[in-house]
C-alpha cells in the first residue's frame, strides 16, 4: 500500500541536533522498528513522518508524493502515542468515530466501522465507556483502533506499550504485529526495548545520537553489528577495550588473533565463549553464577579485573573463586574508521568432555 | 508438604486487610482546623440567616423570641429591590459575556502562541490588578465624566470589565496550558484542521476550568460595589448598593439579613451545581494546582 522515503533528513531544535543525515526507505507492508536509547531521536523521526515536525533539511515522500510540508491531517499516516492521548470527554465510540465523522461518512457506516475495529482490537461492547473507565492496556487498544479505523497507509507507533507491564506489553505487541500483517499495512514502531524490536520487526533501524547506526533484519543486526554501538546495544555482549598489534588483539589480559594495529574494541557474545581447562592467556576467575533457568551465565573476571560473561548450560558446575580456562569461538574487532572484522575459531573441543557434572 | 489448611482463603485475607486499613488513626490536628474554620466561616452565616427570620431577638437569648416572614414580605414587596436585582443581573451577565469574548481568545494566545512581547503583555494584563483599586476607579471616573459615561449602564459595565481581567485571563491561560498537546495532535492526525481541533478537543477539555472562571467572575461582579458605586450613581443602583442603603437607613438588622439570604442561597446553589458538574479539581487546576 505505501512506501516511505526519507532523503537527507535532518532536524535541529535550536542548537540541539535531534536527527542528522537520514536516508531510509520503508517498503510497502513492512514493519520497521526504530530502536535506540532515550534521546536518540526516535520520536523525532516518527513525528517527522507523521507531520508533527518539519525537517530542517531533506524531504519525505509517501508513495512518491512529497509530503514534507503537509500538515498531519493531510498525510495518510496515523499515530499511536505513548500516552494514548485519548479524548477524555468522549466515549470510546466517540474517540474512534471522530476521524470518520470528519470524513462525513453516513452514520450507519460509521457505526459499522467502529464496531468492526473494536472487534479487531478485542474490545467489542466497550463503545459506550469513557476512556477513564478502561485499564491501561484497553486504553492503548482504543488508541490503536482510533488510528486503524481511518485506514491509514502508514501506522506510526511511539513506544505505545512502554507504560504497561511486561506480559501485557508482549501480548499487545504480538497483536499489533498480527493486525499489521492481516491488514498488510506499513508500520513504523518506536521502541527502546531490543526484545520488542527483535520480536516483531521485518527490519530494525538502530539510532544513536540522532544518527542511523545500522539498518537490517533482526537476525542480521544481532549477528553482524556494524558499529561498536550496535554490538553493545543489541543483545548481551562483552565489550572490551584493547590494542591491536602483531596479529593479535590484547584486551584485559585476553589475547585473540586479529589483524591491524592501534586501539580497538573487542566484542564477544557470552554464548560464543566456552569454558575449558586452564591455559595461559585464556584464564578467568569465576565471580558468581547467574541462573536464568534455561541457561546459566558465569560472571567472571579477566587477569586485569575486567568483567567477562560466559554463557553455559546448566550441567556445568564451577565455584566462585575458581580459575577456569575459556575458549572464544567468535569475536568481532571494531577499529576506528574501519569496517568491523569478524573471526571464528573452529577448533572447538567441548569442555563437557573434560569436566562433566 | 505445605499445609494449605492453615492459610486463610484469599478472600478472607483481603477482608482482614480492609478492616485494618479502615481503623486509620484520627487526624486530630486536621479535625481542630476544620472546627476552627467552621466557627469562623459558618457561624456568622448562620447567625445572619437566623436574623432573616427573626422578628424579635433581644440580647441574652440564644434563639429569637419571635420568628416569622414579616421582614421577607416587606422587603420583597418593594419595587426598588426587584429593579436593582434585574439591573444587577443584566450588568453582570453583560460584563461576563464581554469579558469571556475578549479574554478567552487572549488567554488561548498567551497559552499556545509564542509571539514577541508575550510576557510583557501578559504582565500588563495582570498588573491592572496590582494597582490600588480605588485609585484606578477614581482615575477612570474622571475620564468617564468627560465621556458622559458616569451614571450609565455601559459606564458600570466598562469599569467592572476591568476588574474581571485577572480571573478571566489567568485561569483560562492555565486551563489551555493544561490541555495535553498530544490530544490536539491526535485530532490533527485523524484529519481535523486547526479550527476543528480547537472546537472539538481544546475547548471541551478546558471547559470545566473555563466555567469555573466564568462562575467566579459572575459572582464577583454581582457583588462588586466600589466601582459600581462611583461610576453608577445616581442612576444605576445595583443590588449590593440597595443592600447597603437598606442597612444604613433602617437600623434593623433584618432587612440586610433578608437580602443576604435572598442573594446568598442562589449563588451558593449555583456554586454547588457547578462543583457537581465540573468536579472539584477544575477550580484547583484553574488556580495552578
Ligand atoms: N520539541 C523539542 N524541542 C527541543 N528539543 C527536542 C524537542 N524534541 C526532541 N528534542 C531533543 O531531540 C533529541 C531527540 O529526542 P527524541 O526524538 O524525543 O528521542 P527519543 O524518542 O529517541 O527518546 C533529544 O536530545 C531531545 O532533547
Ligand atoms: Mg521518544
Amino acid at each position: 500500500m505505501a512506501q516511505v522515503r526519507l532523503s537527507g533528513i535532518a532536524k535541529a531544535f535550536g542548537k540541539v541536533t535531534a536527527l542528522d543525515a537520514m536516508d531510509l526507505v520503508i517498503e510497502d507492508g513492512e514493519l520497521v522498528c526504530l530502536l535506540g536509547p532515550s534521546g536518540s531521536g526516535k520520536s523525532t523521526l516518527l513525528r517527522l513522518i507523521g507531520g508533527f515536525e518539519t525537517p530542517s533539511e531533506g524531504t519525505i515522500a509517501i508513495d512518491g508524493v512529497d509530503v514534507t510540508r503537509l500538515p498531519p491531517e493531510r498525510r495518510p499516516t496515523a499515530m499511536v502515542f505513548q500516552s494514548h492521548a485519548l479524548w477524555s470527554h468522549m466515549t470510546v465510540h466517540g474517540n474512534i468515530a471522530f476521524g470518520l465523522k470528519l470524513r462525513r461518512l453516513p452514520r450507519a457506516e460509521i457505526r459499522e466501522r467502529v464496531e468492526r475495529v473494536l472487534d479487531l482490537v478485542g474490545l467489542s461492547g466497550y463503545g459506550a465507556r469513557l476512556p477513564s473507565q478502561l485499564s491501561g492496556g484497553q486504553q492503548q487498544r482504543v488508541a490503536l483502533a482510533r488510528s486503524l479505523v481511518i485506514e491509514p497507509k502508514i501506522l506510526l507507533l511511539d513506544e505505545p506499550f512502554a507504560s504497561l507491564d511486561q506480559h501485557l506489553r508482549e501480548r499487545l505487541r504480538d497483536e499489533v504485529r498480527d493486525i499489521q500483517q492481516r491488514l498488510g499495512i506499513t508500520a513504523v514502531f518506536v521502541t527502546h526495548g531490543q526484545d520488542e524490536a527483535l520480536a516483531i520487526s521485518d527490519r530494525i533501524v538502530v539510532l544513536a545520537d540522532g544518527r542511523m547506526q545500522q539498518v537490517g533484519r533482526p537476525g542480521e543486526i544481532y549477528a553482524e553489528p556494524k558499529t561498536a554501538f550496535v554490538a553493545g546495544f543489541i543483545g548481551a555482549m562483552n565489550m572490551l577495550d584493547g590494542t591491536l598489534a602483531d596479529g593479535e588483539i590484547a584486551a584485559g589480559g585476553l589475547k585473540l588473533p586479529a589483524e591491524g594495529s592501534g586501539p580497538a574494541r573487542l566484542a564477544i557474545r557470552p554464548e560464543d565463549i566456552a569454558l575449558s581447562e586452564p591455559e595461559e592467556g585464556r584464564m578467568v576467575t569465576v565471580r558468581r553464577m547467574i541462573d536464568f533457568g534455561s541457561h546459566v551465565v558465569v560472571d567472571s573476571t579477566l587477569a586485569d579485573g575486567t568483567h567477562l560473561r560466559v554463557q553455559t548450560d546448566k550441567a556445568v558446575r564451577v565455584e566462585a573463586g575458581e580459575r577456569v580456562g575459556i575458549r572464544v569461538e567468535r569475536w568481532t574487532v571494531f577499529a576506528e574508521g574501519e569496517e568491523p572484522r569478524r573471526y571464528r575459531s573452529d577448533t572447538v573441543r567441548s569442555f563437557r568432555d573434560v569436566r562433566y557434572a | 508438604m505445605t499445609d494449605l489448611a492453615t492459610l486463610p482463603p484469599s478472600g478472607a485475607l483481603q477482608a482482614q486487610q480492609k478492616r485494618v486499613r479502615r481503623r486509620a488513626p484520627v487526624d486530630w490536628t486536621g479535625f481542630a482546623f476544620l472546627i476552627g474554620l467552621a466557627v469562623v466561616i459558618l457561624l456568622p452565616l448562620v447567625v445572619t440567616a437566623v436574623w432573616a427570620f427573626a422578628e424579635v431577638w433581644r440580647f441574652p437569648a440564644i434563639l429569637p423570641q419571635r420568628v416569622g416572614l414579616g421582614y421577607w414580605q416587606e422587603t420583597l414587596s418593594r419595587q426598588d429591590v426587584w429593579q436593582a436585582l434585574w439591573l444587577s443581573l443584566r450588568i453582570t451577565t453583560t460584563v461576563t459575556v464581554i469579558s469571556a469574548v475578549i479574554c478567552f481568545p487572549a488567554a488561548y494566545a498567551f497559552a499556545r502562541l509564542d509571539f514577541p512581547g508575550r510576557n510583557m503583555l501578559f504582565l500588563a494584563f495582570l498588573s491592572v490588578q496590582a494597582f490600588p483599586k480605588f485609585g484606578l476607579i477614581i482615575a477612570t471616573a474622571t475620564i468617564f465624566l468627560t465621556l458622559n459615561l458616569i451614571g450609565t449602564f455601559w459606564g458600570v459595565v466598562l469599569i467592572q470589565l476591568v476588574g474581571t481581567l485577572l480571573y478571566m485571563i489567568w485561569i483560562p491561560v492555565s486551563a489551555f496550558q493544561g490541555v495535553d498537546r498530544r490530544l490536539e495532535e491526535a485530532a490533527r492526525d485523524v484529519g481535523a484542521g486547526p479550527m476543528r481541533v480547537f472546537w472539538s478537543i481544546t475547548l471541551p477539555q478546558a471547559l470545566p476550568t473555563l466555567a469555573a472562571a466564568i462562575l467566579i467572575t459572575f459572582v464577583n461582579t454581582f457583588y462588586e460595589t466600589d466601582a459600581a458605586w462611583l461610576i453608577g450613581l445616581p442612576n444605576v443602583r445595583t443590588m449590593p448598593m440597595v443592600m447597603i442603603a437598606f442597612i444604613n437607613n433602617a437600623l434593623e438588622v433584618q432587612y440586610g439579613a433578608v437580602l443576604f439570604v435572598f442573594l446568598w442561597v442562589p449563588s451558593f446553589l449555583l456554586m454547588l451545581a457547578a462543583r457537581r458538574v465540573m468536579g472539584a479539581d477544575a477550580f484547583a487546576k484553574g488556580l495552578g494546582g
